[in-house]
């Protein structure tokens, strides 16, 4: 085989493989999707929303585990989104020199990969050993934990990519910086930042292992953050592990739940961001 | 921060304030005096929680390594490397949920890294433009999806399939191989420390490819064409040109899937086996992972030794997972600076 030949088919077998490897991630994707509409679906009905959890061989719903979800989801939010946005802002706007930014941004960006059982257990050593119990609030906490580094780092992208000649024109007309900040940049940013923080939702939402330490699960009705509080990923957990057909039937329809909802957050996310870009 | 108790008052008052105070000292500095509180006070309100981070990281170490001393002190750094894990006697080691943390992440890495060059050569070099987006994020998908759903999916779906037909046929071809032949030996169970490897795969391939197709896509353009103008084809142009120009950003990629991968739990505890035996070399076999160790026994820990031991498991899989992101941050950083100085 002459040369020519020999790098052609090198070539187009290496190509060839990369599309194959292509497929080949498509291939989980569509594969795990369909499984969970297919297994999901069979779940659903009314009850699903308006019962609790049941015992072993009972009928029942996921009505507790959804709430509890919600709850704490939203509260997390709730607490680490506006922390997040400010050390963001320190970041981009005054962090961009001295070691102080370079040091956060490091360490956060460590936070945001780090194992989410690791925060679960360190919110267990200190909340839930003082406590002297699993509670929903040590679970807000742990949740809250991990939507800071994510709304950190958004933040501090979306700040970036303000031009700076917005900042010049605001500081020219004798504008403070902290209201060139609020009033300017940050409302330039503001859709990419609520991508950020729809980003933050959507990694939560599914989060099971820091909840298993914190707010554990409970079989009944409970809104009081200073008790157990059911939540869907960790019932999920315990059903999907149990040889009961009909706990394993709500569990692939939570899984179906939790599925749909991030899967519509992160497209909602990209959908926004990318109006964000055109304008 | 004394500063924050007396922010409302000022804001509301500082305009007349300005003016009575302007009215006895005309001047700039009345002006610029209020100026530098409002920033001041903002300075250090956004500076404050971009210290908690830091607080954060250091308050995760020190609680788990005060939590952890007492199996600390009694095992001593032979709990590395002990096998026996007996909580009715009291008596623990590491060696098997870290050896199966191990080499749960090195198949993965093994799996996921050329599919995530493929994936990201395809998304660079050969995607038609008005497949990119969506292709590039159907991938970044497969990484939204939460890992609960990995796990249940991988225990009831995936696993009775992959045991009834894929370990088999790994069983009859590389089985027989001398040597590795034995890591692909014993009952095709499912679930077992090659199929959590196998998920842990398609857990991370996303974060891999989504780094692999960035650092592609800063490689000057100036030199692939130039390389495409001297004839090379394409596959020449990614192997000996972007490859090269952007080894160190692939390698921190491939850092950062590792470090996720360690770090995995809900998945690798449904189809790893949980079992904290294990007296072959055999992959097929179930096995332990740090994560799924804790995630089994924490809550049922019935003595303080042996949650102190689970918790040095976490401190010892936040020192490794710390260890390999600090590196992958660091090569990626090098190849931003580096990009810096070319252009």
């Amino acid at each position: 085989m002459n040369l020519r030949a020999r790098r052609k088919l090198i070539n187009s077998t290496a190509l060839m493989l990369s599309m194959t490897a292509m497929a080949f991630g498509l291939f989980w994707l569509l594969w795990i999707l369909f499984e969970v509409l297919r297994l999901g679906v069979g779940g659903l009905s009314p009850d699903l929303f308006t019962k609790m959890t049941p015992p072993p061989g009972g009928d029942g719903g996921l009505l507790n585990a959804i709430a509890g979800s919600l709850v704490m989801v939203g509260l997390a939010t709730f607490v680490g989104t506006p922390i997040g946005i400010l050390a963001g802002i320190y970041l981009a706007e005054y962090g961009q020199r001295g070691w102080l930014g370079a040091v956060t941004r490091f360490i956060n960006d460590i936070l945001l990969s780090a194992p989410s059982i690791v925060i679960g257990l360190f919110v267990y050593a200190i909340l839930v050993i003082q406590m002297k119990g699993f509670s929903g609030i040590a679970g807000v906490v742990a949740l809250a934990l991990l939507v800071i580094p994510v709304v950190v780092r958004t933040t501090e992208n979306m700040l970036l990519l303000v031009p700076n000649s917005l900042r010049e024109a605001a500081f020219a007309l004798g504008a403070q910086k902290w209201k060139v900040i609020c009033l300017v940049t940050a409302r330039a940013a503001r859709a990419g930042i609520v991508t950020g923080v729809l980003l933050a939702v959507a990694r939560i939402a599914g989060e099971t292992a820091p909840l298993l330490f914190t707010a554990l699960s409970n079989q009944f009705w409970t809104i009081n953050l200073l008790e157990p509080m059911a939540n869907l990923p960790v019932t999920i957990f315990k059903f999907a592990m149990s040889p009961f057909v009909d706990w394993q039937r709500l569990a692939w329809a939570g899984v179906f739940l939790i599925t749909m909802g991030v899967l519509a957050l992160n497209i909602i996310a990209r959908v926004l961001f990318k109006e964000e870009i055109k304008r | 921060m004394d500063a924050t108790a007396v922010s409302p008052a000022f804001s509301v008052t500082s305009d007349s304030a300005d003016k009575t105070r302007k009215q006895q000292t005309p001047g700039p500095n009345a002006a610029g005096k209020s100026n530098r509180f409002g920033d001041t006070l903002f300075f250090n309100l956004t500076r404050a929680f971009a210290v908690l981070t830091l607080v954060t990281l250091a308050g995760i170490i020190i609680s788990l390594f005060v939590s952890a001393w007492p199996s600390i002190e009694k095992f001593g750094l032979s709990y590395l490397w002990t096998a026996e894990w007996n909580p009715p006697m009291d008596r623990f080691g590491a060696l098997i949920p870290i050896y199966g943390t191990i080499v749960t992440s090195l198949i993965a890495l093994i799996i996921a890294v050329p599919v995530s060059f493929g994936i990201a050569l395809f998304l660079t070099e050969l995607s038609p433009l008005w497949l990119r987006r969506p292709l590039g994020t159907a991938i970044e998908l497969l990484a939204a999806i939460p890992s609960i759903v990995y796990g249940m999916w991988g225990l009831l779906v995936f696993a009775p399939l992959f045991g009834e037909y894929v370990q088999p046929f790994l069983a009859a071809t590389l089985g027989k191989i001398p040597v590795i032949g034995n890591l692909f030996s014993g009952p095709s169970l499912g679930i077992g420390i090659l199929c959590a490897g196998v998920i842990l795969a398609i857990m991370i391939i996303p974060f891999i490819a989504a780094v692999m197709r960035d650092v592609f896509e800063v490689t000057p353009s100036l030199l692939k064409e130039s390389a495409f103008g001297l004839g090379a084809t394409t596959w020449e142009v990614v192997w000996g040109v972007v490859l090269p120009y952007t080894k160190v950003g692939v390698v921190g990629g491939i850092m950062l899937g590792l470090g996720r991968a360690l770090g995995e739990t809900m998945a690798v505890t449904f189809v790893i086996g949980n079992t904290n035996f294990l007296n072959n070399a055999s992959l097929f076999s179930p096995g332990n992972s740090i994560t799924s160790a804790l995630a089994n026994e924490f809550q049922e820990a019935s003595t303080g030794l042996h949650s102190a031991a689970l918790i040095e498991l976490g401190l010892i899989l936040f020192l490794i997972t710390f260890i390999v992101l600090s590196a992958s941050k660091l090569l990626l950083v090098k190849l931003s600076r580096h990009e810096g100085a070319k252009t």
